[in-house]
């Protein structure tokens, strides 16, 4: 797929991970898109514009120390020194847990793998996890606990395009994901049904067919009442449900409680609405039922998308062809972040560190001691809440996130970053973490690297480097080498990604999401390869689940789940929700796309989206400053009217730091079982701004 | 603590429920008169329907985890003395608090000919009642539903989804008289009248009179009606006479104060039997707030019952009916539209809903319940609350007029591109689409803008690349 100075690859942004080809003629990168099975050819504005970044003034391409309270371009000989003494010294006053490990979603498999061992091996902490916490975590847990296996979508992404109705839950692909608005006009070129349940109606729903729009945080309540309504109209699957699932007894008990008029109220969803979307769900050939983080990035997230694969269950989809459930994965590499190890609970293949045997294997491919390997750690909230405090981490390496403006209550994560005793950032630009460093590294962007990455189908994709970094640029890989070495773990690190993916394929072997089989080359010849693939020459797996599910009797279990109101719900004080999200032309955090020309002149702030009506009340007109409190700080941006957000509830999509940093206010509240923090509702007061 | 619930209906079961997911030290013994597990009351009319199975009716038990559930046992006696219930098969139980969640009993109207009850006709509350009225229904072809209430409508529904022939015999002048005003229930006789359901309002029942194969029902005005089956759906009454016995005070429920407390602080009342500010319960949603109470009371929370507005819904087959508050209030929005079955009355008391009837095609129905519920603001464009928020649109209109449309209107959301930005590219020499896209990117993304910018591009291409001032903006 290479070509000298011409290589087929794939965009860095979203887990569409759409097919690009980059060129590079002189010192100038182009891109063309690619007819690859997810884009088909298309490519939004963030990836059109992905190369602008490469050669970006902002740059970082020296290593850089922090000096009388400034940050100074150093030699890696004395950042690398430094890091190595710090992390020694630490660990000798502390104990290893000391120092903690930060990771991304955004990283390839090899990065994410070496990462993990880096932080069992090399730093023996058991404190490591990644901003996937924030993302996938929520689906993951549900995923798993129903089919043993957590992949986003168990079938191929071209499914959605023959689906004869297609349920979209808090899913805003028409902004996340652009390219994949290519297969909703299939869907809909072939007569199908777009169900979308926002409480915005966002450029998705407003193409759906039906668009139910809820109080938000009441998702749990409106599957419960969908499957409540397949019930009493006799239209569930039940030989499926004898034959595949077990547990239907108890959610069917569960369910029966969720009579429509009682969920219309407490959603404002019609009721005429909910049946018309259970009937259309019930009614069809192929259905799919998909979450994204709407549903998911909630404390009571797990239930939710298990309230929702109940559903799926009860009309049998799961397995047949054509037809599922599955969850939009967010990040580049969302899914193979989730896999090889830089989770605190996990190990590579998907194990979890608490399993002897899962132990024993890693530690075996590893070549350590498996009473070595340190134990689960806390996950990424609750370990940013800690750094700094007493029994918490004195020190963190962080790679590929920004948490201080995308972790939630990001004014209390902020302070713990600034009391930590050494902090160190890789990153290729100096995001607004990265700016409270005291030693940034610079790391090689996606296009001066090879490695892969695992797309929201499971696919394994190649990502082929068309050029070296700049200046003085390393890869992550070449990092964690060097520091290893200092720390006086001279192997296991290799920095030729090849050799770290070989090394992955058997870690992982045998366990659930195995790539024993997957090679480069394989990839390079397919369009990928999807997982599980234990064998080299056997089959990868485009659809799973087709006769058994993950678990130990190959039935999927379905849990009982009952709604429960928002962590914070409004009150006199702060009498309205707030939700947050995402705009088109920016990503994650911003520190990518805030410094490409287009995309900031596409969308150049932060902004309160509201209902002219609220507006009115408050006496706000468009484009006027509007202060925003919850319990947790304060923001100001300027006020956006929108007749397609519900009255009670306002919108600011969180890709900005500073004064229009939507995570200032968003809720820390945890869910049971992921972890996932409640990014999406808590209760705000409006005002407009003084002066 | 030992608590015991006396009933295991909607009421009894949520609490037992609540309890248990508090995981306090409490021991609960839930003592239910009927045979059956917990199940929702709500479903009985899917069950006469005949959509469902008598299991699907069932609730999650909250037996196990310090919850003895006991159903079949029916109590009679309560020693607030000794503090002990005794059952029907004589155990006495002990208890430091006692919940009574007894429910409500059918009313009959007190005219000749149902005492006893004859083979033909049946109550409609419990699942045996549902039984003895599918038993029945299974050798009739017709049926009578006495009363004209949520209840009556609801079991016509379910009869006729049976196949049946229903008539709804009704004292009043118009359905559900307590709910909805006369104009709704116009509508509701028209929808219900295609639907097979004949109401025969204004009709005082005399007697009903039993032959082996059908009843008679004879009214006031002479007339006698005949069928095969008679539901009487008369409403509800408190049942108290276990609490009248023990010496509690008792109007026409359980008398309760703001914690529902009986007048023996040991005793609380939840549900259909409890009678709080003057109120008789026959609704779910003020049973499980009440449950919800009584359960944080029991746990150390200092919970109080604040009743909130009832909201009443009729939701079957064919008619959707909604009602709530009063229809007073300062400005009144109304529509009506009887050929199509749709029928719409809101009351608005300052900025506030104080009431609304909503009958048929009503988009906005769940809307209008928030608001009232919460007792917000009503929106500026009051059509809003008739007519639900303008959605489906596509988010490019292809259809609309280019010469019509402001420079700055995005048509390629993907790579934001406005119809200025491929003006502007026109002007710059661009003469086709393929052009067009090449400079702009524009139907890159998701494609679905391809016809808007189709669309312009020939409109361009007939007006001849035009000057900026023959671009309106």
């Amino acid at each position: 797929m290479t070509d000298g100075d011409r290589v087929d690859t794939h965009c860095p942004y979203c887990a569409l991970q759409c097919g690009m080809t980059l060129r590079a003629t002189g010192d100038l990168i182009s891109i063309e898109p690619r007819d690859f099975p997810t884009n088909r050819g298309g490519l939004c504005q963030k990836g059109w514009t992905a190369a602008d970044l490469l050669d970006h003034p902002e740059r970082i391409t020296t290593p850089l120390i922090r000096q009388d309270g400034e940050l100074r371009p150093a030699s890696w000989e004395d950042a690398l020194t430094l890091i190595a003494s710090r992390i020694t010294s630490i660990q000798r006053r502390y104990d290893e847990n000391a120092v903690a490990v930060f990771g991304g979603g955004g990283l390839t498999n090899e990065k994410s793998y070496a990462l993990g061992k880096f932080a069992r091996v090399a730093l023996r902490t058991r404190n490591i996890d990644y901003n996937g916490r924030f993302c996938m975590s929520s689906a993951a847990a549900a995923g798993i606990r129903a089919f043993g296996i957590d992949r986003g979508l168990p079938f191929p992404l071209a499914d959605v395009g023959s689906a004869d109705t297609l349920l979209l839950v808090g899913a805003n692909v028409a902004e996340t994901m652009p390219p994949f608005g290519r297969w909703l006009a299939d869907q809909k070129a072939r007569g199908g049904t777009l169900i979308v349940i926002d409480p915005r109606a966002t450029p998705t729903a407003k193409q759906a067919t039906l668009h139910l729009q809820p109080t938000p945080g009441t998702d749990l309540a409106i599957a419960n009442a969908l499957l409540h309504i397949a019930l009493t109209e006799g239209l569930l699957d039940k030989d499926y449900l004898a034959e595949r699932t077990t547990g239907f007894d108890e959610v069917r008990r569960t369910v029966a409680n969720y009579w429509p008029a009682r969920v219309e109220r407490l959603t404002g969803v019609p009721v005429q609405d909910l049946e018309s979307a259970a009937r259309a769900l019930a009614g069809a050939e192929r259905a799919i039922i998909l979450t994204a983080r709407g549903a998911e990035q909630h404390a009571k997230g797990v239930d939710t998308v298990s309230a929702f694969i109940n559903l799926a269950l009860a009309l049998g989809l799961p397995g047949r062809p054509g037809s599922g459930y599955g969850c939009l994965t967010g990040q580049g590499n969302g899914q193979g972040g989730r896999e090889h190890g830089q989770k605190a609970d996990q190990l590579p293949g998907y194990r979890k560190i608490d399993d002897p045997e899962a132990r024993r294997h890693v530690a075996g491919v590893w070549g350590v001691d498996p009473g070595m390997l340190p134990g689960p750690g806390v996950s990424a909230y609750e370990l940013l809440d800690a750094l700094g405090t007493e029994a918490g981490p004195k020190a963190m390496l962080l790679f590929g996130s920004n948490p201080v403006v995308s972790a939630p209550r990001a004014g209390r994560v902020t302070e713990r970053i600034r009391s930590l005793e050494f902090l160190v950032v890789a990153d290729f630009l100096l995001s607004e973490t990265a700016a409270l460093a005291d030693v940034v590294l610079p790391t090689a962007m996606w296009a001066e690297e090879d490695g892969t990455m695992t797309n929201l189908e499971g696919r394994v994709l190649r990502r082929h480097a068309v050029r070296r970094p700049p200046g003085q640029a390393r890869t992550d890989l070449q990092i964690l080498h060097a520091l290893a070495e200092r720390l006086g773990v001279a192997h296991g690190f290799p920095e030729d990604p090849a050799e770290v993916f070989a090394e992955l394929r058997r870690a992982s072997a045998g366990g659930i999401a195995d790539y024993q089989g997957v090679t480069w080359e394989r990839i390079d010849a397919r369009d990928g390869v999807f997982w599980p693939c234990p064998d080299e020459d056997g089959p990868d797996t485009p659809r799973m689940f087709t006769e058994r599910f993950g678990t130990p009797d190959g039935r999927a279990r379905m849990t009982p789940v009952e709604h429960r109101p928002a962590a914070e719900e409004p009150c006199a004080d702060y009498p309205y929700y707030l939700t947050t999200g995402r705009v088109l032309a920016q990503y994650q955090s911003g520190t990518q796309t805030r410094r490409v020309d287009a995309l900031r002149r596409a969308a150049p702030r932060a902004f309160v989206e509201l209902h002219p009506d609220l507006a009115a009340r408050l006496g706000v007109t468009d484009g006027e400053a509007l202060t925003v409190t919850s319990r947790r700080g304060e923001v100001t941006a300027p006020a956006r009217l929108s007749d397609a957000i519900r009255e009670d509830t306002v919108f600011m999509p969180f890709h900005w730091a500073g004064k229009g940093r939507a995570n200032t206010l968003t809720n820390d509240a945890l869910d049971p079982v992921s972890r996932m923090p409640e990014f999406k509702v808590c209760a705000v007061r409006l005002e407009r701004t003084a002066g | 603590m030992k608590v015991a619930i006396i009933g295991y209906g909607m009421a009894g079961s949520r609490l037992a429920a609540e309890l248990r997911a508090r995981r306090a030290d409490v021991k609960v013994t839930v003592l239910g008169a009927e045979p059956h597990r917990a199940y929702n009351r709500i479903m009985l009319s899917n069950l006469l329907a005949g959509k469902i199975d008598e299991s699907d009716v069932e609730i999650t038990e909250a037996a196990g985890h310090g919850v003895d559930v006991r159903p079949g046992t029916a109590v009679t006696a309560i020693d607030r003395a000794a503090r002990t219930v005794t059952t029907a098969c004589g155990d006495v139980l002990p208890y430091d608090h006692l919940v009574l969640a007894t429910g409500g009993e059918a009313v009959l109207p007190d005219v000749p000919g149902l005492d006893p009850l004859p083979d033909r006709v049946a109550v409609f509350r419990t699942l045996d009642d549902c039984r003895r009225i599918l038993a029945v229904a299974g050798t009739a072809r017709t049926a009578i539903v006495l009363g004209g209430g949520l209840l009556g409508l609801e079991a016509a529904r379910g009869l006729t989804a049976r196949g049946l022939k229903v008539s709804v015999v009704h004292a009043v002048d118009r359905l559900m008289n307590r709910q909805i005003d006369a104009g709704a229930s116009g509508v509701l006789t028209r929808t219900l009248a295609d639907l097979g359901i004949e109401c025969v309002l204004d009709a005082a029942t005399e007697a009903v009179e039993s032959a082996p194969d059908h009843v008679t029902v004879r009214l006031a005005d002479g007339r006698a009606l005949h069928a095969g089956l008679l539901v009487i759906a008369c409403g509800v009454r408190a049942e108290t006479s276990l609490a009248r016995t023990a010496g509690l005070d008792v109007r026409r429920g359980v008398l309760v104060d703001d914690a529902l407390r009986t007048s023996d602080p040991h005793v609380s009342a939840i549900g259909d039997c409890a009678e709080h500010d003057g109120v008789t319960g026959g609704l779910v949603a003020p049973a499980w707030e009440q449950a919800r109470v009584v359960a944080a009371r029991l746990t150390g929370e200092d919970a109080v019952y604040r009743p909130r507005a009832v909201v009443t819904r009729l939701k079957a087959a064919g008619i959707d009916l909604a009602a709530m508050g009063t229809l007073r209030g300062d400005e009144e929005l109304t529509f009506s539209d009887p050929a199509r079955g749709t029928y719409a009355r809101l009351c608005i008391d300052g900025d506030r809903l104080a009431g609304a009837v909503m009958l048929g095609d009503n988009p906005a129905v769940g809307t209008v319940i928030q608001l009232f519920d919460r007792g917000t603001p009503v929106p500026g464009d009051r059509r809003a609350l008739l007519l639900g928020r303008a959605l489906g649109s596509a988010p490019v209109a292809a259809v609309e007029s280019p010469a019509l449309m402001p420079d700055a209107t995005t048509i390629c959301q993907c790579n934001t591109v406005s119809k200025g930005a491929l003006v502007r590219c026109w002007r710059a020499g661009a003469r086709s689409i393929g052009d067009v896209v090449a400079a702009t990117r524009a139907t890159t993304g998701c494609g679905t803008c391809g016809d808007a910018v189709r669309g312009i591009v020939d409109w361009l291409s007939a007006v001849d690349a035009p000057s900026s001032s023959e671009v309106p903006a």
